[in-house]
């Protein structure tokens, strides 16, 4: 096996990961494209310890270190994401911009006006209801 | 060894299967990132993620390959579903999916796909590992784990209860800060 090929096509499921980060709006849509770029990484540490055919396999032992530790992520990144649409009742990551310094008139009066917000909600609780 | 390399022409029969496996998991990987239907995106992540347990078995990493159907197709894949579900996302399709820079991302993406291809290329354009199977059986990889690893694992089972417990405690409503 060269190892051109798994090598990159590591690197090409790593820019589109890299796209999806950036182009997706949904919060759980990143989270998902964040998954990628790790399985990226992934490949590309099983392709170079078959490659340097390593005695103790640290690149195998370490890829099942990242799966765990990309499991914890998701856990808790979902968790975060379920607390902000529990605050929100939005996860579109262009319109939370509480971070933001001086964004635009329009964005700050939406996350200012609470009683707009509070009637956001209602509208989503009747819609659960219903 | 670099006499007995083989040229890139014809391809061997496991560099075929790895080939079309990768062509399957990068299609299904821009499928993900471009479909216009949330639960279509996780379906997609799916054969992604089978598609790349696959490539695992051709690189002779069983072990990885079976943990990788188990996490990621098992247990990540469903836990986006259920965050899908939970946030009460449309079921059919939604045009608002995509951000206003889309095209700053295509062309970030581009350029790190550039950068990325064209080093390993240069790199790593000549290397090659001859396969050999049972090299990332289970038993090979838990006496290295058991025996030289066992500190991280052991950080990391720690990592995972601290994970665990914060997950619950952002998740529940009913645990407020001391005030």
């Amino acid at each position: 096996m060269h190892i051109v090929y798994p090598v990159v096509v590591s690197a090409l499921l790593f820019s589109i990961g890299v796209y999806g980060v950036l182009a997706r709006r949904n919060a759980i849509l990143v989270l998902m494209s964040v998954e990628l770029m790790l399985n990226a990484v992934n490949l590309n540490l099983v392709a170079f310890d078959v490659w340097l055919r390593d005695r103790l396999h640290g690149g195998q032992v370490l890829t099942l270190f990242v799966i765990v530790i990309a499991a914890a992520e998701i856990g808790l990144g979902l968790a975060i994401v379920l607390a902000v649409y529990r605050n929100r009742r939005s996860i579109d990551v262009d319109r939370l911009r509480d971070l933001a310094e001086g964004g635009s008139p329009e964005v700050s009066q939406q996350s200012e006006a609470s009683p707009d917000r509070a009637a956001v909600g209602e509208d989503a609780d009747r819609e659960a209801r219903s | 060894m670099t006499a007995e390399t083989p040229g890139f022409w014809p391809p061997s029969g496991p560099e075929v299967v790895f080939l079309l496996l990768g062509v399957v998991v990068l299609g299904s990987a821009l499928l993900v990132v471009t479909t216009r239907q949330l639960v279509h995106a996780a379906l997609w992540l799916v054969v992604c993620f089978g598609a790349l347990a696959g490539s695992y078995l051709v690189l002779t990493a069983e072990f990885v390959a079976w943990v990788q159907v188990l996490i990621y197709v098992g247990a990540v894949v469903v836990l986006l579903l259920f965050g899908i579900m939970l946030t009460r996302a449309p079921i059919g399709r939604s045009a608002d999916l995509d951000s206003g820079n889309r095209w700053a991302a295509v062309l970030v993406a581009l350029a790190t796909a550039g950068v990325l291809v064209s080093v390993v290329v240069a790199g790593f354009g000549t290397a090659y590992a001859p396969l050999d199977p049972g090299q990332g059986a289970a038993k090979p990889l838990g006496s290295s784990i058991f025996k030289t690893w066992v500190l991280p694992f052991e950080a990391l089972s720690v990592l995972l209860l601290a994970a665990l417990i914060g997950a619950i405690v952002l998740s529940r409503t009913d645990i407020r800060g001391r005030e």
